[in-house]
């Protein structure tokens, strides 16, 4: 690419966030560029398409105030690319990775293309060792692992950053002293959901460790496309290179999928399920795959994207395409934050895939998986009796269904509930879970192997 | 190769135009660019051609030449493939690992099988011999569980000039001539086949035999027949890929094809991790020793996601070729059709139905017409199979989604997932109602010779249970449980029985992650058999309750993880207690 410093003042067509620019040469596909308006302010851009004189380009911070006449294009010669070093830790940047903390310039280690490359499938180390974060709901049923991408899937209003804030201050490996270094992007949120993150990252010093960028709801919302790759390159960085563990936090995914949607519009393309380009599957993808572990590398990625239903459906293609993308969902009920349950994980909703290979014994405690399963076995059955109850009453039920309602309770106010400071071990999360099971008839605890029950089951005076 | 080159014209995303290059043909391999990029071209007007490029096209500029090769996109056959993990168009990862590192890069050529390696080749033909496409030259041990044939050219024929004597030979090396007027073919260990076109055979048989996976839902219940074709549909979550795995660990194929189409990278690696310290239940052999891995995530480039469903498809018929009974497992299938969609669109094709281009259904249909049990070119006509079981990623778990639909047109089983059971961790989510396999009369006969006569009937019943169970949830959900008369509530406990302790198979649990078929059909006479007595002693006034409470209802249910399936044999002294323990309350009535 050897296109670097060519200079158009030729744009023919300004089409949403797109400039149609003419009588280009030797401009390459995806190839940067800088825009200048006639007051001289500059915006980046990059090329989605281009042919024999003419490239289409998508503007970051949007066209808005941007005219055919006087507006200069210079193309770089280079693919967006952003600076990465140890010292971007402390630090606060925007959507672009711009310091915004009033702090000295970055000196970089070295500049990467922010659409990084994907990791060789042969090269995966696959992913095992078990994060405590100190939620029972996330450790007993949907245990987290180093190297994992697992969502948060939220509705508004709902306390995901809560519990998000939690994780990033809780989260250890066990027996290994290693602290995470956290990487935050925030896409088109509210400022004060950024600056609750930064303080709770103040709070326990964990901000030393962590790197924010910020793109706000009233920065330019092209940038959000940018955004995730550029914490995610320095995240690749920090793990690959530097041998840290790294975890990963992109709050609202839906943003980015707005953004992404609206891109496409502009574009003409033929839209998918509403309204959504048919290559948001592929587009999501290319941003949660970056997570995993190399074989012979030191660091990992674990990334915890957060996203907002819109309307609480979970059949929405943003939730749907991550969830089949993520390697499980953590999501979020309404119905318990209504009854007041901190935190609302609706645990049957929710999915761990790596969990199966990061407990039991030797990682966690041997009785651990079928503690995991009885646990979701009985609630759903007990879920499946409250419905019941509702419509024919409690009355119709057998004492040993009355359990399964009694067992449903306690599941909620023991084992779900807790406190925004309360850190529990995995331990003690496995014994409140064998205090609730014992709520139930032993033959009912057909998921539980007998050596188990005989160890841990609590019998009652009954 | 060609010399001819074109040069490139417009640039978007993975679809490049190019212009001069007349002549090319559809389907053509070419390489784009300086850096020479894989590309395919997938249409063609006069000297201009759309290009699908199997790498990423950052940095390409209009103007920048494409060759031309002359060839259709076609994969290598011959021995090393088995145990490999190749992307989309064949290209073996680890070696680009070794040559680049973890991350893959683009402008990597690299040969699919190893030409240098020396083979220990075993003739079979002589000087003289009357061969055509598809015979044996001879063979070569590919890995201890694969005897690899060495086949000729389907497409040529003629007689046998020279042949080398057995001894150490590489991929390269010549060794055999093959002539027919006065031209001479020669062998080699390898040949190359386009991905795009279906291997010959002489003729297609019925599916008869079943497929066995050691998962009881889909032996007893679903069966798919080797050479037959499954789908396993569901939304996010629901068993696909666990199935997938699962067949492809257990099932008794010969060769197995796993292709991660679009899908997740740490699944590729848990496959890469876990296989090798598997055994090959029937061999005891390590698994990587049948099998083949097509990874190409959904990260990495569309177009070879394109690919590698032909590329894997081509490389099960080469092995039905020798005569095995091979299986592929595509995992998803919708990320494919996915693929086809955002190329048609950037080609700016008329949609059909959401997008996908009008073309969808005919692709699939191709694609799962390449499975089949045949008789194959070999000396002997050996027989060989291909199975395919393909999942489906339906958006929003809605099957009735264009590549749903269409991909259950052209399957004989079919697997439907059920978010619902899924969020209750019934696992394997597979819906009993919903579900079907086509294949049920054709492996009964397999069932009642090789396992034993009652198959069918008991198979039958217990489906007449689960579905009776359907009819009466329904006046449940209305008027509660205690509206049905015992009879019926002994329906609900053993359809709950049933589905606890018979469907749901946890894949993750040492002893019932495999079923064995003997294991199976002794765990389907034990619950109707309890079924029956139960029934009978309700009927002679034993009361319900004390039935539920017997001990030994438990003890059934953890059948499936207590009992070894070299023991299965105990399953019948479970029956056995079960018997004496409802003889014990019919007496218990007559005394009291
Ligand atoms: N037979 C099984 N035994 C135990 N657990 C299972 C089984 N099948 C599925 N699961 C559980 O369900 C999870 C999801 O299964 P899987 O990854 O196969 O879903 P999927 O249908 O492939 O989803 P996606 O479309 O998102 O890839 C697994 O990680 C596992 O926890
Ligand atoms: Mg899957």
């Amino acid at each position: 690419m050897a296109s670097g410093g060519l200079e158009y003042y030729s744009v023919k067509e300004i089409k949403g966030p797109l400039l149609v620019v003419e009588g280009v040469k030797n401009v390459s596909y995806d190839e940067l560029l800088e825009i200048e308006t006639s007051t001289g302010e500059k915006r980046l851009g990059k090329v989605l398409e281009v042919g024999y004189g003419l490239a289409i380009v998508q503007v970051f911070e949007g066209t808005t105030g941007l005219a055919v006449k006087g507006t200069k294009a210079k193309f770089l010669g280079r693919t967006m690319e952003t600076p990465v070093s140890e010292d971007m830790l402390g630090r606060i940047f925007d959507g672009l990775g711009r310091p915004i903390d009033g702090l000295p310039p970055i000196i970089p280690r070295d500049r990467l293309d922010v659409n990084g490359s994907p990791i060789n499938p042969e090269r995966r180390d696959y992913p095992t060792n078990f994060i405590q974060t100190g939620i029972s709901a996330i450790d007993g049923m949907n245990t987290l692992i180093r190297g994992q991408k697992l969502p948060i899937f939220s509705g508004a209003g709902l306390p995901h950053n809560m519990i998000a804030a939690q994780i990033a201050r809780q989260a250890t490996v066990l027996g290994q002293e290693e602290e995470f270094a956290v990487i935050f992007a925030a896409i088109g949120v509210q400022n004060d959901e950024a600056s609750f993150f930064k303080k709770s990252l103040e709070e326990t010093g964990a901000i030393k460790r962590s790197a924010l960028f910020l793109n706000l709801a009233d920065d330019p919302a092209f940038e959000r496309i940018i955004t995730p790759r550029i914490a995610l390159t320095l995240a690749e960085y920090l793990a690959f290179e530097k041998d840290m563990h790294v975890l990963v936090i992109i709050t609202d995914m839906t943003n980015y999928g707005e953004a992404l949607r609206e891109i496409s519009a502009a574009r003409e393309e033929v839209p998918g399920r509403k309204g959504y380009p048919g290559y948001l599957y592929t587009d999501l993808a290319t941003i949660y795959e970056r997570a995993g572990r190399i074989k012979e590398k030191k660091g990992s990625i674990t990334q915890m994207p957060i996203l907002t239903m819109p309307n609480d459906d979970i059949s929405h293609p943003i939730p749907d395409l991550t969830a089949y993308i993520t390697e499980g969902q953590i999501v979020l009920g309404r119905e318990l934050h209504r009854i007041g349950i901190y935190p609302p994980i609706n645990v049957l909703m929710s999915l761990s895939r790596l969990m199966r290979d990061g407990i039991g014994e030797g990682k966690t405690r041997a009785d651990h998986p079928d503690v995991s399963s009885q646990l979701y076995a009985s609630y759903a059955r007990a879920q499946e009796l409250r419905s019941l109850a509702l419509i024919v009453g409690e009355s119709s039920l057998t004492p040993v269904d009355l359990k399964y309602l009694r067992y449903a309770e306690a599941f909620e106010k023991k084992f779900l509930a807790q406190g925004y400071y309360e850190n529990r071990d995995i331990f003690k999360t496995l014994d409140i879970a064998w205090e609730i099971l014992s709520m139930l008839p032993e033959q009912e605890l057909t998921r539980v192997k007998e050596k188990y029950i005989k160890q841990y089951y609590k019998k009652t005076a009954e | 190769m060609s010399q001819e080159k074109g040069r490139i014209t417009w640039i978007s995303g993975p679809t490049v135009r190019a212009e001069g290059l007349e002549g090319v043909k559809m389907f053509e391999v070419v390489f784009v660019g300086e850096e020479r990029l894989i590309g395919e071209v997938i249409a063609v007007s006069g000297d201009k051609a759309v290009i699908q490029v199997y790498e990423t096209t950052s940095g390409l500029k209009p103007g920048e030449p494409v060759y031309r090769s002359g060839e259709p996109l076609s994969v290598m056959l011959g021995p090393g493939i088995i145990g490999r993990t190749y992307d989309g168009v064949q290209r073996p990862l680890d070696v680009i690992a070794t040559k680049i590192g973890p991350f893959v890069k683009r402008g990597i050529q690299v040969d699919p099988i190893p030409l240098d390696k020396k083979w220990y080749f075993e003739p079979v033909l002589k000087i003289g011999d009357k061969v055509r496409g598809g015979y044996v030259v001879g063979y070569v041990q590919e890995t201890p569980l694969i005897k690899h044939s060495i086949l000729i050219h389907p497409e040529v024929s003629g007689k046998v000039k020279s042949i080398v004597k057995e001894g150490e030979y590489t991929a390269n090396d010549v060794i055999a001539e093959i002539e027919k007027d006065s031209e001479v073919y020669k062998v080699k260990l390898y040949h190359r086949w386009p991905v795009r076109k279906p291997r010959p055979y002489v003729q297609r048989l019925e599916p008869e035999v079943p497929l066995i996976t050691g998962m009881r839902i889909i032996d007893t219940l679903f069966p798919v027949a080797k050479g037959g074709t499954a789908a396993i549909p569901g939304g996010f979550g629901t068993g696909k890929t666990v199935t997938l795995h699962q067949i492809a660990a257990w099932c008794d194929a010969r060769v197995v094809i796993y292709i991660g189409c679009g899908e997740r990278g740490n699944e590729m690696a848990e496959v890469l991790v876990k296989f090798p310290e598997l055994t090959d239940p029937y061999s005891g052999r390590p698994l990587m020793e049948r099998t083949i891995l097509i990874a190409n995530t959904s990260n990495m480039p569309i177009s070879a996601r394109e690919a590698s469903i032909y590329t894997g498809i081509t490389l099960a018929e080469y092995y039905r070729d020798m005569g095995y009974d091979v299986v592929l497992v595509a995992d998803s299938t919708s990320r494919w059709a996915e693929a086809l969609r955002e190329i048609s669109g950037r080609l700016e094709e008329m949609p059909a139905e959401e997008g996908f281009p009008p073309y969808l259904a005919s692709r699939l249909a191709e694609f799962y017409e390449r499975a089949g049990r045949v008789v194959t070119f070999t000396q002997n006509n050996s027989i060989g199979s291909v199975t395919v079981v393909g999942a489906v990623s339906p958006p929003g778990g809605d099957f009735s989604e264009p590549v749903t639909v269409h991909t259950l047109r052209f399957v004989r089983t079919f697997w439907g997932l059920d978010s619902a059971l899924a969020y209750s961790r019934h696992y394997p989510a597979i819906n009993w109602i919903i579900s079907y396999s086509l294949y049920v009369d054709a492996v009964a006969r397999w069932w009642e010779k090789e396992v034993e006569k009652g198959w069918p009937e008991l198979r039958r019943k217990m489906l007449e249970i689960l579905q009776k169970e359907d009819e009466l949830k329904e006046i449940v959900k209305l008027l509660g449980p205690e509206a049905l008369p015992d009879s019926e509530k002994l329906v609900l406990d053993v359809a709950r029985i049933i589905r606890e302790g018979f469907l749901q198979q946890n894949a993750f649990d040492p002893i019932d992650s495999y079923c064995s078929v003997q294991k199976q059909y002794k765990m389907l006479k034990m619950f109707m058999e309890f079924y029956e007595k139960a029934r009978i002693a309700l009927e002679k006034g034993v009361p319900l309750s004390s039935i539920r409470a017997l001990p030994i209802i438990a003890k059934m249910m953890r059948v499936r993880y207590t009992v070894p399936n070299e023991k299965f044999i105990e399953v019948d002294s479970i029956s056995q207690e079960i018997n004496d323990s409802i003889n014990k309350l019919l007496e218990g009535m007559k005394s009291g």
